[in-house]
């Protein structure tokens, strides 16, 4: 297949309309233009190899397809500057609603040294945009921000020697400024960006073996000369957002276009036997049902047709011989009985035998977490439209890459006919059922030869979305004589057989249910705690269990923000503040001496800053150093605080919240949430703090309603009063997101920015966990803590 | 099938559609209009809400043959090319993550302030508590909301009169 051959198309029509006397045959050729003859060209391999090791021309003289991949090693694929000095940067992600796009702005803005206000932004279509994944991992400032910095320094580099042979001065006797170009010593000597280049191809091509690596010869800014990166500038997508300009993914309407709806199966597993078409033919609008396998679609000339019509249909289902899943009632007792489809080698440190069977105090404790689901505001969507033997998807899938790959296997057709087109979207953080959606539109677009607009509806994406896995566990510490943490033993078991990666074309949902799915699971996986804390004796064991049914079932699981982390550390840290209730130590002083103890390796620094976050999180909460619980209060409203810690990558957090317990009622309420966040250089201050806020009331949400529900048949959770959500009334009426930088040395010129959003997911549950503890003087063990659950923990309590 | 008139955002529209057509679809579909969003069809979250007589109401479960006042989207929140004080409070207050819900957040609060130009806490959350958002920006929201109410009480207008609604 075609990789690598061109800059984008939409570039080529865009520098095209901007010098219109000079032809788009001419253009392409650069001939007759000028060629910018640099040392980056020279430098980099005249022919690139692509990812397959064919030769770019032999490449390009394939390429069939109106959509052929850019080309990540030119820089015009990157960066293109207007004759108005007005610049755009194509990047190869997606924004889901943190402001990334603003971020990547201010990077490539500040190296590229042109005003943020002159720039734009495009992101994540396939056909126009170089291949960067989309958004997942928090990876979006922490690696693709690299390559985007240095294409925008080599872009200023060709640029400056573009002035140099303009005004026949040196490069080193130049300076520049807001894209223009002046002599040091004679300032009105100069000229501007888009008088060197504007309209007009940089073909310079670029080096690196991958996308990440990509790079000319410039090298980025010292952080110290970075003047746009570390403002706090408004994010540009919001105003379209607020007066209702945005044209969402949801929105796009094409000529012929159809609506689709599915046909779920009403229990999981079953299998279809028989559609009886004459329940919907002839009601108005309807086009057709579509259905292969165990996978049913109707597709009506409108959208409420298109509802009526799926609700409707008669479906003739035969159920499973046995049960698909335990209910989840009986999940936990299900999962630790199970036998482990796959068990982990444990990681250890030391003899934790040893050292529990010779300990002063042992404790030990379960933990639960429950499937939760990423149930987006929205149902999953997309449009698709399969025109002229192409097929362009339109979504708001945070890897429309991988959507675009996946389709073109699924439906063989040729990469180079299939492109997507990312729009925003409502966010479900993860693999969601966008990718799901994607492919059902795509299918019927091709069923029906027409464009065809898919959406779920509620019950089915709360209800079939992925999940994040269901877990249990299994603590043991050991206390010596003196109350110092000597031996701890981790064990997980993550119902996660078989979790689901990415818009993969043999495991989404339309792939199973039509029989055209793989058929050997994935083994998934269970994750291990991530802390610096310096244990003696350690060990980490892990397993996975699988339910019943493995294929086809809407308890499917895959990556879910910031996977598995938030259920290790509501385990692993409840686990730590039990362990300094049992040593009668404060929560904070038992975790700084863990982490203090710390002599090993500290590249990054993790050890320091997780020390200096922890100190900081305290101190702007105002912490009185005292053990955990306080002496019980007398009056209905019970307060307490709690303290988490942990990391993601390399940035580190730690959180504490202030919590009411209504013992009448068992409803909690996070009063405060104080939260210490150190991922590096950041780019934009207040752009993070909100990131920080909406991961961690995610959380809250998280430790107080979610948890999927289901009975032996089906999920029984299908909406929001049956799957809650955090509401407005749960809000805290006050979070402090404090900015670290704990870094030892934070003037380093090449301070890294790390990856900052996920890992305010992970410490929060455990930091409520906690502090209902030292409220109430009950440990709770089991998410969620509903007003019910906490009730009846209290009762039980006397 | 029947004609179904609506006065949506100063101007009126026929369409021919069965009237039990929840107005949700004809808002987005017939009147290309971007403002209400699906999000659960169940009158659960908000995200579908318009303002009909200072009231606000969930178009996905409200027939379009039921509709008699004027409709008021988010597209006609501002007017004469000024946003609604609600609308600057968001921006300034740079509220939305991903921003799909936020049609219900702004029209809700654009509500609230108008029977309350100055609610308290408790009448934020009480009033606001059934406008669902998956990105968590409630604390945004209800900062917003305060931000708005004090933007509102300076300027001295009442958008309440002066409002579309
Ligand atoms: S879409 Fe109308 S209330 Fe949710
Ligand atoms: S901002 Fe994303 S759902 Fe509210």
């Amino acid at each position: 297949m075609t990789t690598f051959t061109s800059i984008p198309k939409q570039i080529e029509d865009l520098l095209e309309q901007g010098s219109s006397a000079i032809s788009r045959r001419n253009f392409l050729k650069g001939s007759g233009l000028f060629v910018v003859s640099v040392g980056a060209a020279a430098m980099a391999d005249a022919s690139p190899l692509n990812a397959a090791g064919t030769d770019q021309a032999a490449a390009t003289a394939q390429a069939g397809g109106p959509y052929p991949d850019p080309n990540f090693r030119q820089l015009d694929s990157w960066i293109v500057i207007r004759e108005d000095g007005t610049a755009t940067f194509y990047v190869g992600k997606t924004d889901c609603g943190q402001g990334t796009g603003t971020a990547f702005r201010q990077m490539m803005s500040d190296e590229l040294d042109i005003a943020y206000d002159k720039t734009t932004c495009v992101m994540g279509s396939t056909d126009t945009t170089v291949d960067q994944g989309g958004s997942g991992g928090s990876d979006a400032i922490q690696t693709d921000g690299w390559p985007m910095r240095r294409v925008a320094a080599e872009a200023r580099r060709v640029l400056l020697e573009l002035a140099s042979a303009r005004l026949a001065v040196p490069v080193d006797q130049l300076t520049v400024s807001e894209g223009v170009i002046s002599v040091k010593a004679d300032p009105s000597r100069k000229t501007t960006y888009g008088e060197l280049i504007g309209g007009r191809r940089f073909n310079v091509t670029l080096t690196g073996n991958d996308i990440n690596a990509t790079t000319g010869i410039a090298k980025v800014k010292a952080v110290q000369d970075l003047k746009i990166v570390g403002q706090s500038l408004e994010r540009y997508d919001i105003p379209a957002k607020v007066d209702g300009s945005l044209k969402w993914a949801v929105d796009v309407k094409l000529p012929g276009m159809l609506h689709a709806r599915n046909v779920k199966p009403p229990v999981a597993g079953a299998k279809l036997v028989s559609i009886d078409e004459s329940s919907v033919r002839g009601t108005p609008g309807f086009v057709k049902v579509v259905s292969k396998g165990n996978y049913v679609a109707v597709v009506c000339e409108r959208e409420e047709q298109a509802i009526s019509a799926s609700r409707r249909l008669k479906v003739n289902w035969e159920k499973p011989a046995t049960s698909p899943f335990p209910s989840s009632e009986d999940l936990y007792g299900y999962m630790r009985r199970a036998t482990p489809t796959s068990n982990s080698r444990p990681n250890v440190v030391g003899d934790p035998d040893a050292a529990l069977a010779g300990a002063a105090k042992t404790i030990e404790a379960e933990y639960d977490f429950p499937f939760q689901g990423h149930t987006a505001l929205a149902p999953a969507h997309a449009t698709a439209d399969p025109s002229n033997g192409q097929m362009t998807i339109y979504s708001n899938d945070m890897k429309s890459y991988g959507l675009r790959n996946g389709v073109a296997q699924f439906l063989q057709i040729p990469r180079d006919q299939v492109r997507v087109v990312w729009m925003e979207g409502p966010q479900g953080y993860g693999r969601t059922a966008a990718d799901d959606a994607g492919f059902e539109a795509a299918f019927l677009a091709k069923e029906v030869g027409r464009p065809v607009r898919m959406q779920w509806m509620r019950n089915e994406e709360t209800a079939w979305d992925t999940k994040g896995p269901a877990y249990t566990f299994k603590l043991r510490g050991g206390l010596d004589a003196q109350g110092n943490l000597v031996a701890c033993e981790y064990n997980a078991q993550a119902a996660d057989f078989h979790h689901l990666g990415y818009n993969e074309p043999d495991t989404v949902l339309i792939a199973q249910l039509a029989g055209m799915g793989r058929t050997k699971p994935s083994s998934g996986g269970a994750s291990t705690p991530s802390d610096m804390y310096a244990i003696p004796n350690r060990r980490m064991a892990t397993a996975v269990v699988s339910l019943p049914l493995v294929f086809q079932t809407p308890l499917r699981t895959g990556n879910l923000r910031d996977p598995n982390g938030p259920q290790v550390t509501f385990a692993s840290e409840s686990f730590i503040d039990e362990l300094a209730a049992a040593a009668k130590a404060d929560p904070v002083e038992f975790r700084q001496r863990l982490l203090s103890a710390g002599a090993g390796d500290d590249s990054g620094f993790k050890r320091a800053r997780s020390i200096a976050v922890v100190k900081a999180a305290a101190e702007t909460f105002g912490w009185d150093t005292r053990s955990s619980p306080k002496p019980l209060g007398t009056g209905n409203i019970l307060t307490g605080r709690g303290i988490a810690y942990a990391f993601r990558g390399q940035t580190v957090v730690a959180q504490i919240v202030e919590v009411e317990v209504n013992r009448r009622t068992g409803h909690v309420w996070v009063k405060r949430i104080v939260c210490a966040h150190e991922c590096g250089l950041v780019i934009n201050p207040e752009g993070l703090r909100r990131t920080v806020e909406g991961a961690m009331l995610h959380s809250l949400s998280r430790a107080l309603h979610e948890e999927v529900r289901f009975d032996t048949e089906k999920v029984t959770s299908v909406d929001w009063s049956s799957y809650p959500t955090l509401t407005h009334a749960d809000t805290p009426s006050r979070i402090d997101v404090v900015l670290v930088n704990g870094d030892p040395n934070p003037n380093r010129p090449d301070l890294p920015h790390y990856g900052a959003g996920e890992a305010a997911c992970k410490p929060l549950i455990a930091a409520v966990a906690n502090a209902i503890y030292d409220a109430t003087g009950v440990r709770l063990r089991r998410v969620p803590f509903r007003d019910a659950r906490v009730l009846a923990a209290l009762k039980g309590s006397g | 099938m029947a004609n179904i008139t609506l006065r949506v955002n100063g101007s009126v529209q026929t369409v021919d559609v069965d009237p039990s057509t929840p107005l949700l679809y004809i808002l987005r579909n017939d009147l290309g209009l971007q403002g209400p969003h699906f999000g659960c069809g169940l009158g659960q979250c908000g995200a579908c809400t318009v303002i009909i007589n200072g009231a606000a109401v969930r178009s996905c479960v409200t027939p379009c043959s039921a509709v008699k006042g004027e409709i008021t989207t988010l597209e006609g929140l501002a007017q004469g090319g000024t946003l609604h004080p609600v609308q600057r409070a968001w921006i300034e207050e740079q509220v939305p993550q991903c921003g799909f819900c936020q049609n219900g957040q702004i029209l809700n609060a654009k509500v609230l302030l108008d029977r309350n130009r100055n609610p308290t806490d408790a009448e934020i959350r009480q009033s606001m508590v059934g406008v669902l958002c998956r990105c968590m920006t409630y604390y945004r929201v209800q900062a917003a909301i305060k931000r708005a109410a004090t933007s509102m009480a300076a300027a001295g207008t009442a958008s309440a009169k002066g409002g579309v609604a």
